[in-house]
């Protein structure tokens, strides 16, 4: 690994030196370099839900083009208002539904099949390593956990997106961030990804991709990996990107089986997107996690970052476990096994959503929605409802919350309250206590 | 091309995000033009009154990590229909940034010293900026001083700026 210092402009023939991740998807993706370091990639996934297509497909009609670059790379979901909550976001629905039929696009996920669309899309195998994908959605940096660019991009991008299949870019510079050391028990990926925000703050890798190496990502399942991945955003990357392994190749046997004779062959496959030995990185990071306690946010930044220990005692409201951070099968199963045979605080509202309809539905199977229902939490649908405000769970002025989800901005959650961002054990455990603790209290 | 003149705005804080420039509750609007009451809403900045202090101002002036948060348009679009087609800052959020040139706005970078110096001499008095994109300057103009300042912007963003945004450039080329 190099560190480049100080910045070195993309030279357009830049062989001298190894390529991350990044850079060699770049590499195999570009169709123009029309400025200095300015790419434009060719896409092979435009992902779109109904909060930000709506706009951009009636600029589409206003502008006499409403057409789709390729209905088979266009994936579509409803999941941010599901169902519904008033006329407004029927209409948006509605304008997202229609477009999807007009264009026989197939991979349409509405009520009943839908979930979050970062939890849905890798579930459905749309993810893979080597993807470049864009979705009006800054949490789209999670599909880097495949090996991917993903990135979120505003509503025009989204459009040039939905009817050219390209996008542009700057040539991606890279942190390289090592996660050492050995996970203590009861401690997971949100807690490292909340210490990294915590430490390189919310601009740390402003347009920057991060690539998570190091022994314990290597060592993460692909729902942890995508949680760590989530975050990136938080810290002002543009992607965050996990190295494709034999983990990697697992999760999405079932969709590529057909298409290599063995899972080693896959895995030799993804492998030419690893980076070189001599890649070029902005920062080598090590970030050690041996001593790392359960962590949580104080303020309303995501960076304002703190051991979950040190705001022992602050009460809260209402807990909430979902999101596209944490609303996975995993995270249930961590606060289902907390929950199980306890019952939550009377002072508390127990909101869970899982992030998914196989996810509700594995849930049941496996008995976990029983567990939190016996614990006196209330269960939604899959839809991004609280975590942004929206619905199914929005808070009152003056409330806390104790949330699974990603940002703790103001206003966030409900005007005037205050999140504190948390991982599903803590947040299971805080449900019990009704105020904020990373274990069991009076047990 | 849009107006990169006028009144400036100053908000004197960093890390000003997108939730505080239009909070999500209005992004079930289908327009643009109906988020125009809403600018700024949410933002905590001690003084600031967004439906006193916005009106008649067409540039913003502000610290770091302007417009982090949430990838949603609407946040350009509400400085948009707002009048508002440029903001200066010491650094923008990557999606925010892209948001603004793709619109066929600017989001200017000048380094920590200038703009401390600017908000030194011009915050809390009437001032003006003109933008001379060609000489790639901005004038800063009040009652007591006038100053030049170099405006460094990259060629794309300039290219994107004169064809009015993104969906028109990659149109007529890809
Ligand atoms: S769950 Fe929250 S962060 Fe994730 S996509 Fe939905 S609104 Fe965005």
């Amino acid at each position: 690994m190099q560190i480049r210092t100080p910045y070195q402009p993309y030279t357009g023939d830049n062989t001298r030196v190894g390529k991350t991740i990044a850079e060699k998807i770049f590499d195999t993706h570009r169709v123009d370099a029309p400025f200095d370091d300015v790419h434009v990639i060719r896409l092979d996934a435009v992902f779109c839900h109904e909060i930000t297509t709506p706009i951009a497909i009636n600029d589409l009609i206003a502008r006499g083009k409403d057409r789709v670059f390729d209905t088979s790379k266009i994936k579509v979901v409803i999941d941010h208002v599901s169902p519904a909550k008033d006329s407004k976001t029927a209409l948006q629905g509605k304008i997202l539904r229609d477009w999807a039929r007009r264009h026989n696009i197939q991979d349409f996920f509405d009520i009943g099949h839908n979930g979050v669309c970062h939890a849905l899309f890798p579930e459905k195998g749309f993810v893979r390593p080597g993807y470049t994908i864009i979705m009006g959605d800054s949490h789209t940096c999670t599909h880097g956990a495949f090996g991917a660019f993903a990135a979120g991009v505003g509503t025009t991008d989204l459009e040039v997106g939905i009817l050219k299949g390209v996008c542009a870019f700057h040539y991606p510079h890279s942190i390289n961030i090592r996660i050492t050391g050995r996970l203590p028990e009861g401690v997971h990926a949100k807690d490292v990804i909340l210490s990294v925000i915590g430490r390189i703050g919310v601009d740390g890798a402003t347009q920057k991709v991060i690539e998570f190496s190091g022994p314990v990502v290597d060592a993460m399942s692909m729902e942890a990996r995508m949680t760590l991945c989530n975050m990136a955003v938080e810290a002002g990357a543009t992607c965050g990107i996990c190295y494709p392994d034999i983990t990697t190749v697992r999760y999405l046997w079932k969709y590529i089986q057909h298409e290599y004779s063995s899972q080693e062959e896959a895995l030799t496959d993804f492998s030419k997107y690893l980076p070189d030995q001599d890649a070029v990185y902005d920062a080598v990071m090590e970030h050690d996690v041996s001593g790392l306690e359960p962590q949580a946010t104080f303020g309303f930044k995501p960076d304002q970052v703190k051991p979950a220990r040190e705001l022992q005692g602050t009460p809260v409201d209402q807990v909430y476990i979902g999101s596209c951070t944490n609303g996975r099968i995993e995270d249930l199963r961590v606060a289902a096994a907390i929950l199980n045979g306890r019952k939550i605080s009377e002072s508390v509202r127990g909101i869970v959503a899982p992030a998914t309809s196989a996810i509700f539905r594995q849930a049941i199977e496996e008995g976990l929605i029983q567990t939190f229902m016996d614990a006196g939490f209330c269960v939604t649908n899959p839809t991004c409802g609280a975590c942004l405000g929206m619905s199914n769970g929005v808070m009152a002025e003056g409330e806390v919350c104790a949330s699974t989800t990603n940002r703790n901005f103001n206003g966030r959650m409900g005007k005037g309250a205050m999140v504190h961002l948390m991982s599903p054990a803590t947040a299971a455990y805080t449900a019990i206590a009704g105020y904020i603790t990373p274990s069991l209290q009076n047990s | 091309m849009k107006n990169f003149n006028g009144q400036v705005l100053f908000l004197d804080r960093s890390d000003i995000n997108t939730d505080e420039i239009i909070p999500a509750k209005y992004l079930t609007e289908n327009s643009r033009e109906a988020l125009r009451p809403y600018l700024l809403e949410d933002l905590s900045i001690e003084e600031f009154d967004f439906k006193k202090d916005i009106v008649g101002k067409s540039v913003i002036v502000t610290r770091a990590n302007f417009g982090c948060g949430s990838s949603r348009e609407h946040a350009p679009w509400a400085l948009e229909v707002n009048g508002i087609h440029m903001v200066i800052a010491e650094s923008f959020a990557r999606i925010f940034r892209q948001n603004m040139f793709n619109c066929g706005m600017m989001a200017i970078e000048l380094p920590k010293e200038t703009l401390n110096d600017i908000f030194a001499n011009y915050a809390g008095t009437p001032t003006q900026v003109a933008t001379l994109l060609e000489d790639r300057k901005l004038i800063f103009q009040n009652q007591k001083r006038t100053d030049t300042i170099p405006l460094s912007i990259a060629d794309f963003d300039v290219e994107l700026v004169h064809a009015g945004g993104w969906v028109n450039y990659a149109d007529t080329r890809y």
